[in-house]
């Protein structure tokens, strides 16, 4: 009973289910908004229907997208205060400025401006209504700019001092803060990794009518558009992710070393990077693996010959510099979700490459069934980003705020076991109800396709219809 | 001036712009039942706040935002101990966010009745409980040392308190009202007038009463004025409202809930959250503060950004700025 009521273990399970969950919305807010500003500029500039079908199309799936994000972005906000209150006071000196500027620079613009262009059509002038969602794109990336920086001080602290006699850490240096080394190859990594969720969105709304053989006005076009946006964030997501790689070897060796399952310091061609293990990773009964060497130590160091430093070492350092302890994440999970992150990256973007030579100079694949892998585009993304996620924040365990404050330390010492537990299934019950509504919705909008612009009253010349979308 | 009495007066001023600016759509969602005769009037009621509930439901996110930042142990001993309430709002603010959004999305009369209900509830729930928070702010609550709250939910269930969500639940459906008598024509416009007058009258008889405690038992000077000033502009607005004249009315009733606020972190100050069982427990301005660096960085942002903020947000409300009426509602759903 009282392992059941642990607020820590509660609290703990409800940030990441509700985390997770306002991450599934962030990425397409992201991508799409930059999704929509491109297609309304492609119309504002040739004024062809077909993009200004486009426009709206993706306009309406954002929109839909963009509630959810909003609602649950607020719960995430709250929560630090409301299970992690110890964690707010230790670091709300350093941490509450980013998320203060997050709210004063972006939110307020993003809230702002989507406002304008949702209800803006017939109020503003063309390219006022082009600029207004072009800002609120700019506000959503400052955005996780801003979350991301506040994140990675709780991977990489840097910029602060601490105060003994209040008991907490201090900013001391803003600039510092806002280019940590995680934060400046998070944030690229994050942002590729949007889109690229946003392309499988795109490939699969334009897939599913093509497959039909429908809508192809639009439809190819937007094929086009998500695959070669695929590609390209793809292979953008893949080179910052190594620069990401190499500042967390840097500053936390330990979540590597957990991510490749390495208990024994190597070198070189021991430095292996296991593709596949049968069996327990930790290597005790290993059955079966696929290794590729030296890979291990090129991602971790760009050479050949650089050492890794394994669990076993970094333990017994880890004991020396912060007292006994165990300070090794759960092994099977970092190593499984850095897989997985990697395997469905790669995945996806083959499908995108394929998709692109068989589309080539405007063909029809030959084997319908490849319309509906195509499909699968935008699943494995959203999972590809979440699994990113859960490698990045479990691995950084048992540390809330990496080598200054554990997570045990973190939770509100006033909440009862109790009350988390209502909150985490009051949280569930009503996310898990909308996440059937929303998916639905979303898959209703993608099914009924572009539709053709509402015509201008003839009396008033206002966009009929447009203004009221409620 | 100290940087903590300028950080007070900033969450101060959020918190303001966030009642005054959620307050009405609050208002506008509880009176769906009462002025919403069809589904054409009550889309109406709903875009009358359309373009601008999601920027004004931002202002409490800032403010929370620049509560964690300047005041850390305040955020921290408020969120954590203030637990089961907050889960509330928060469950409301969910459920009426996604009803604006979801219930024009089908057209059967049950999807969007269920949809209404939620608005309407995911409006009054916050409406009333903001109020029980802050009238349990300002009278003080059981902290420790560490500056936990060690009462349970029902303490906050006081009296005073009640009093206090009464005074907000029927200021912001007064508001409300009266908005949407501003901003629509029609019937629908002299419904809204006929009921904020109903609603009004009721008000003024639970916020002078709510006012007058709070003074008598935990006012100031200052916050004597305030709260008097509110008084006032709560009087005159149901009497511009008698007269027809609908922006003078909501103004006043914007002036009336900025100034109600006011008067609570008026009597609050210097405190920021009183310990009722041991002032030696209390946080203050002083010790719930950030260190004077990080409140430095925050004044500069905020003193070079919110001005930039109000002007875009009132170029919104001045695009925004024609009535909406039955003839804006295409007769089928567009969607
Ligand atoms: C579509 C999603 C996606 C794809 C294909 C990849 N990643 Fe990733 N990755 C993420 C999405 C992501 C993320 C957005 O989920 C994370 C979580 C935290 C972050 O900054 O980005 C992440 C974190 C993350 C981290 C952890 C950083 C830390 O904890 O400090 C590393 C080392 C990598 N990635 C490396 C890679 C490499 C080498 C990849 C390909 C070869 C790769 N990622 C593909
Ligand atoms: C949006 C993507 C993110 C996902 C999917 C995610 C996921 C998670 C998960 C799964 C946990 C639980 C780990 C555990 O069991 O301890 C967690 C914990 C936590 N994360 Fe994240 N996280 C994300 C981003 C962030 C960001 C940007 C921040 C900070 C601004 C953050 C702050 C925290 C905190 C405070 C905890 C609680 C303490 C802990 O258990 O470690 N997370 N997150
Ligand atoms: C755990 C940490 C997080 C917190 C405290 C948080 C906070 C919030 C809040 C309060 C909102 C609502 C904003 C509004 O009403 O306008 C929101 C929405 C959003 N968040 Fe998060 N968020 C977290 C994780 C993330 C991450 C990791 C990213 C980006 C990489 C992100 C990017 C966004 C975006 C783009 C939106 C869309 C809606 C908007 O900006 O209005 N968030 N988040």
């Amino acid at each position: 009973m009282n392992e059941l009521l642990d607020p820590l273990i509660l609290s703990r399970w409800q940030f990441g289910l509700t985390t997770i969950y306002h991450f599934l919305f962030v990425p397409l807010t992201i991508g799409l908004a930059v999704t929509v500003a491109i297609f309304q500029t492609a119309w504002v500039r040739t004024d062809k229907e077909k993009y200004l079908q486009l426009t709206r199309f993706f306009g309406k799936i954002f929109l839909i997208n963009f509630a959810m994000g909003v609602v649950t972005g607020i719960v995430q906000e709250f929560q630090f205060g409301m299970n992690w209150s110890d964690y707010s006071r230790f670091v709300g000196d350093v941490f509450g400025a980013p998320l203060a500027l997050e709210g004063l620079l972006a939110f307020f613009l993003e809230a702002t401006f989507i406002g304008l262009w949702i209800f803006g059509w017939d109020r503003l002038p063309k390219k006022l209504h082009l600029a207004s969602i072009w800002i609120a794109a700019l506000g959503s990336v400052l955005s996780a700019y801003f979350i991301i920086a506040a994140n990675a001080f709780m991977q990489n602290p840097v910029g602060f001092r601490i105060n003994e006699v209040k008991g907490r850490a201090e900013l001391t240096d803003i600039w510092a803060l806002l280019t940590n080394k995680v934060a400046l190859a998070a944030f690229p990594h994050t942002i590729f990794a949007c889109f690229m969720v946003t392309a499988g969105l795109i490939i699969a709304a334009a897939a599913w009518h093509l497959y039909r053989n429908q809508h192809l006005e639009t439809m190819r076009p937007a094929l086009k558009f998500g695959l070669w946006m695929m590609v390209i964030a793809g292979g953008l997501t893949v080179l910052t992710g190594d620069q990401l790689g190499l500042a967390m070897v840097e500053t936390q060796p330990m979540k590597m070393a957990a991510a490749e399952a390495l208990y024994n310091t190597s070198t070189g061609a021991a430095a292996s990077f296991s593709i596949f293990t049968l069996g327990t990773p930790d290597g005790t009964s290993e059955l079966f693996s696929i290794r590729i060497p030296y890979l291990l130590s090129f991602l971790s160091t760009h050479t050949f010959d650089g050492t890794v430093e394994g669990i076993n070492d970094l333990q017994a350092q880890y004991v020396q510099a912060y007292g006994p302890g165990d300070y090794t994440p759960t092994v099977w999970i970092t190593y499984w979700a850095f897989r997985w992150m990697i395997a469905l990256g790669m995945l996806h973007v083959l499908i995108a490459v394929a998709g692109l030579w068989l589309t080539r100079k405007g063909r029809d694949p030959k084997w319908r069934w490849m319309w509906r892998v195509a499909v699968w585009a935008f699943p494995l993304s959203l999972g590809a980003m979440i699994v990113g996620w859960i490698f990045t924040e479990m691995g950084r365990q048992p540390w809330i705020v990496f080598s200054l404050l554990k997570t045990s330390d973190a939770v509100s010492p006033g909440i009862s076991g109790l009350d988390v537990l209502i909150s985490l299934i009051a949280f569930t019950a009503v996310y898990g109800t909308l996440a059937v509504v929303e998916f639905r919705l979303i898959k209703k909008a993608i099914q009924k396709g572009p539709e053709a612009a509402p015509e201008p009253d003839p009396e008033t010349g206002e966009l009929q219809h447009a203004a009221t979308v409620y | 001036m100290d940087l903590t009495i300028l950080w007070f007066c900033i969450v101060g001023f959020l918190f303001v712009g966030y009642f005054v600016l959620d307050g009405f759509d609050f208002g506008v969602g509880m009176s769906l039942p009462f002025l919403g005769k069809d589904d054409t009037d009550r889309r109406v009621l709903i875009n009358t706040i359309g373009p601008v509930w999601d920027l004004n439901e931002t202002w409490v996110i800032v403010a929370g935002a620049a509560l964690f930042a300047a005041f850390p142990e305040w955020y921290a001993t408020l969120f954590s101990g203030f637990y089961l309430p907050l889960l509330l709002i928060l469950i409301a603010l969910i459920l009426r966010g996604v009803s604006f959004e979801y219930r024009h999305q089908r057209p059967e009369k049950a999807w969007k009745a269920r949809f209404d209900r939620m608005i309407v509830v995911g409006s009054a729930v916050p409406a009333f409980l903001w109020g029980v928070a802050f009238a349990n702010i300002v009278q003080g609550v059981a902290l420790d040392a560490n500056h936990d709250y060690t009462g349970s939910v029902f303490d906050l269930l006081n009296p005073y308190a009640l009093l206090g969500g009464a005074t907000t639940l029927l200021l912001f459906f007064t508001h409300g009202v009266v908005f949407v008598s501003l901003k629509t024509d029609g019937d629908i416009r002299a419904r809204a007038r006929t009921l904020a007058t109903r609603s009004g009258a009721v008000t003024i008889v639970v916020a002078a009463a709510f006012l007058v405690w709070t003074t008598l038992a935990y006012g100031s000077l200052l916050s004597a004025v305030f709260a008097l000033v509110a008084a006032l502009a709560l009087v005159v607005s149901f009497l511009a409202n008698l007269r027809g004249r609908e922006g003078a009315a909501f103004a006043l009733m914007a002036g009336t809930i900025g100034f109600a606020v006011l008067s609570l972190f008026a009597s609050l100050f210097p405190d920021v959250m009183p310990a009722s069982n041991d002032a030696a427990n209390s946080l203050t301005i002083e010790n719930a503060s950030s260190s004077a660096y990080t409140l430095q960085i925050m004044s500069w942002v905020a003193l070079i950004f919110l001005p930039l903020i109000l002007a875009y947000q009132g170029f919104t409300y001045w695009i925004f700025r024609k009535r909406v009426t039955r003839a804006h509602i295409p007769v089928e759903a567009a969607h």
